[in-house]
């Protein structure tokens, strides 16, 4: 009997099922903004794909009336290069105290009560202090992405170190290893592709950071522009650069998704058998 | 089932989006809204006192007055046609409304800003001292505006500072940070700014008087179906004017409304030429230098890329006064009209 959990589509089907939905909205969004735009051709709420196209031709490929700049990719290199500032400290503060937290009981007691209170402080909250103590300029946007992050990451770190078989501490103990060579020959190994997953779990978590520190004082990066824009309502604008910020993100997913897969492909051969 | 559900949603959600463009008929029910501004709280005490319904009445219609807490985002509700009437400056008006192609009139004149906004530097007492400095403020902001008037009085242009996009909300965190040195914002947080040590106001909107107006905007075509929205609006704002001058406990209401005290709102006043008299708004209205400031307006709004994609000059829009149009007379957008104001001076409301 043919039940319907036993029925999948052919390939090709299968993609066309992956497009259809994408198609109607497009579609719904086409209707909408020419229902819009009819009505008032000025209208800025719902531009069309022709505006759209102009808007991204404007913003990529000219260079701006007032600075000369080409504002898409002098924003995209702005916000990128913060984010990768403030994703890297993260990580490297999660694998070095996520790592010590996990293997020394001393540092566990000392610090994980710590990072616990601080990964429940919502970072919007302390904005105010952060630029008093870091300044307007570049670093509190760099923080800010830190501290909505980091904690998260040595939290979840230290849970994966403390995750690994007993067995494999006690059996490197018997062979003569001391502290610092578990350390760097049992436990980073291990844990390196978890800390890749980690980090493109927290990309969008870090995004929104970037764009909200963005939000309160900047002169560029995608976050700013949306900002400015947004006061006489360029949706024109807004809606190819958050297309452009999901593209960016799912570039970054993807490359840190192979760069696992090719540093450590026994995890993903474990991980495969797992499921 | 779900699919239709969720596709069902979707059209809806569409559909929602459609009729967004006012809708220009004879209707009873009118949704106006308004932001925290010390030449706008008197829309909150009216709503609550109720002198609006009181008004509303009289003329047989309803009006909901609505407050937003985000200006910008109360100009954008107003434009995407959620509201018909709403509190604006002139500048947001011409680059907000009137730039999505919303013809929009300024029906009542309220004010202008007096020394409400400023220029403020750290540790420097006149404004050329500003050259080389980053600047904080609101971008593309009436404080832009104000900034851009400024350096032209003392020969400097944009080019000789460094301007950086700072939200109101954290103005005045930021001045506290030894990295800020210059900022351009007005009030509240200008009063609070400028009681910080070590801090100059170099430059204020009474230096350009009548350049920066407070109005209350309506869509063109939602009072020309309906002049009683207009007779009804004016009505109370005169009551409302009235009342606040002689009553203390008026501008208590609207001091606590706006996170202040009396003394906190009354020096607000101080710096905001309120027209308390319709024919004062009305004077203003017609007077030719209005025409001039909406070109100076129109001038900087081109110049920073904000009065549309159609604008190949600053005239692009058309801007109606009673002394005369600036700009496109076939693309008129923003129209000043006092004539419901001028009802109210005669006493024929």
């Amino acid at each position: 009997m043919k039940r319907l959990i036993n029925l999948a589509p052919s390939r090709p089907f299968s993609v066309l099922l992956a497009i259809l939905p994408f198609a109607v909205l497009v579609v719904l969004y086409i209707a909408a903004s020419d229902a819009r735009l009819a009505e008032n051709a000025n209208d800025k709420l719902l531009p069309s794909i022709a505006q759209f196209s102009a808007a991204i031709e404007r913003m990529a490929f000219e260079p701006s009336k007032r600075t000369g700049e080409y504002l898409l990719w002098v924003d995209t290199a702005a916000s990128l290069w913060r984010l990768f500032q403030g994703v890297m400290i993260s990580a490297l503060m999660g694998l070095i105290f996520g790592a010590c937290m996990g293997l020394f009981p001393y540092a566990r007691s000392a610090m994980s009560p710590l990072f616990v209170a601080i990964s429940l402080i919502p970072p919007m909250a302390i904005l105010p202090i952060l630029f008093i103590v870091f300044g307007l300029g570049e670093v509190s946007k760099v923080v800010l992405i830190v501290i909505g992050i980091a904690p998260f990451i040595i939290r979840d770190m230290q849970a994966r170190v403390l995750e690994l078989p007993k067995e494999q501490l006690i059996k490197a103990q018997t062979l003569g290893a001391n502290s610092w060579q578990i350390l760097v020959r049992v436990v980073l190994p291990q844990i390196m592709p978890r800390l890749i997953a980690l980090v493109s779990l927290s990309l969008g978590a870090a995004w929104l950071f970037l764009i909200a520190g963005e939000a309160i004082a900047a002169q560029e990066g995608l976050g700013y522009r949306i900002f400015l824009v947004r006061r006489y309502m360029a949706m024109d604008v807004i809606l190819p650069y958050v297309a452009w910020i999901t593209f960016l993100a799912f570039i970054t997913d993807y490359a840190l998704k192979q760069l696992s897969r090719k540093s450590f492909p026994w995890f993903h051969a474990l991980q495969g058998a797992k499921s | 089932m779900k699919k239709l559900k969720a596709l069902f949603s979707a059209l809806t959600l569409a559909a929602a989006l459609v009729p967004g463009v006012v809708q220009a008929k004879e209707k009873s029910s009118f949704d106006i809204c308004w932001s925290i501004y010390v030449g706008w709280m008197p829309w909150d005490y009216g709503a609550s006192s109720g002198i609006v319904k009181k008004w509303a009445d009289k003329y047989d219609i309803d009006i909901n007055v609505v407050q937003i807490n985000d200006y910008v985002e109360s100009i954008n509700q107003y434009s995407a046609g959620q509201f018909d009437a709403c509190t604006m400056t002139n500048m947001d008006a011409l680059t907000i409304p009137a730039a999505s192609g919303v013809d929009s009139t300024a029906l009542i004149v309220g004010d202008f800003s007096n020394g409400n906004d400023g220029v403020v530097l750290k540790g420097a007492s006149k404004l050329s001292d500003i050259k080389g400095q980053k600047v904080n403020l609101v971008e593309l902001s009436v404080s832009h505006y104000l900034l851009a008037r400024g350096l032209e009085s003392v020969g400097l242009s944009e080019k000789d500072i460094s301007v950086v996009n700072t939200s109101d909300a954290d103005m005045v965190a930021a001045y506290g940070t030894a990295d800020v040195s210059a900022v351009t914002t007005w009030n509240p947080l200008l009063s609070e700014i400028e009681a910080m040590p070590n801090s100059n106001k170099v430059f204020d909107s009474s230096n350009i008087p009548g350049e920066i107006i407070d109005l209350l905007v309506v869509n063109t075509d939602v009072l020309a179906d309906n002049p009683k929205l207009g007779k009804a609006l004016v009505g109370a704002w005169y009551e409302i004017m009235a009342t606040m001058q002689v009553k203390d406990s008026a501008r208590v209401q609207m001091a606590e409304a706006s996170g202040t005290n009396l003394a906190g709102f009354d020096a607000q006043l101080a710096t905001t030429k309120m027209f308390f008299d319709a024919a004062d708004a009305v004077k203003f209205t017609k007077s030719p230098e209005l025409v001039k400031t909406m070109q100076y307006v129109a001038e900087f709004s081109f110049k920073h890329g904000i009065l549309g994609d159609g604008a190949d000059d600053a005239s692009f829009i058309g801007i109606e006064t009673p002394a005369g149009v600036y700009g496109d007379k076939n693309n008129i957008k923003l129209r000043f009209n006092p004539s419901y104001m001028q009802m109210k001076a005669e006493g024929k409301l």
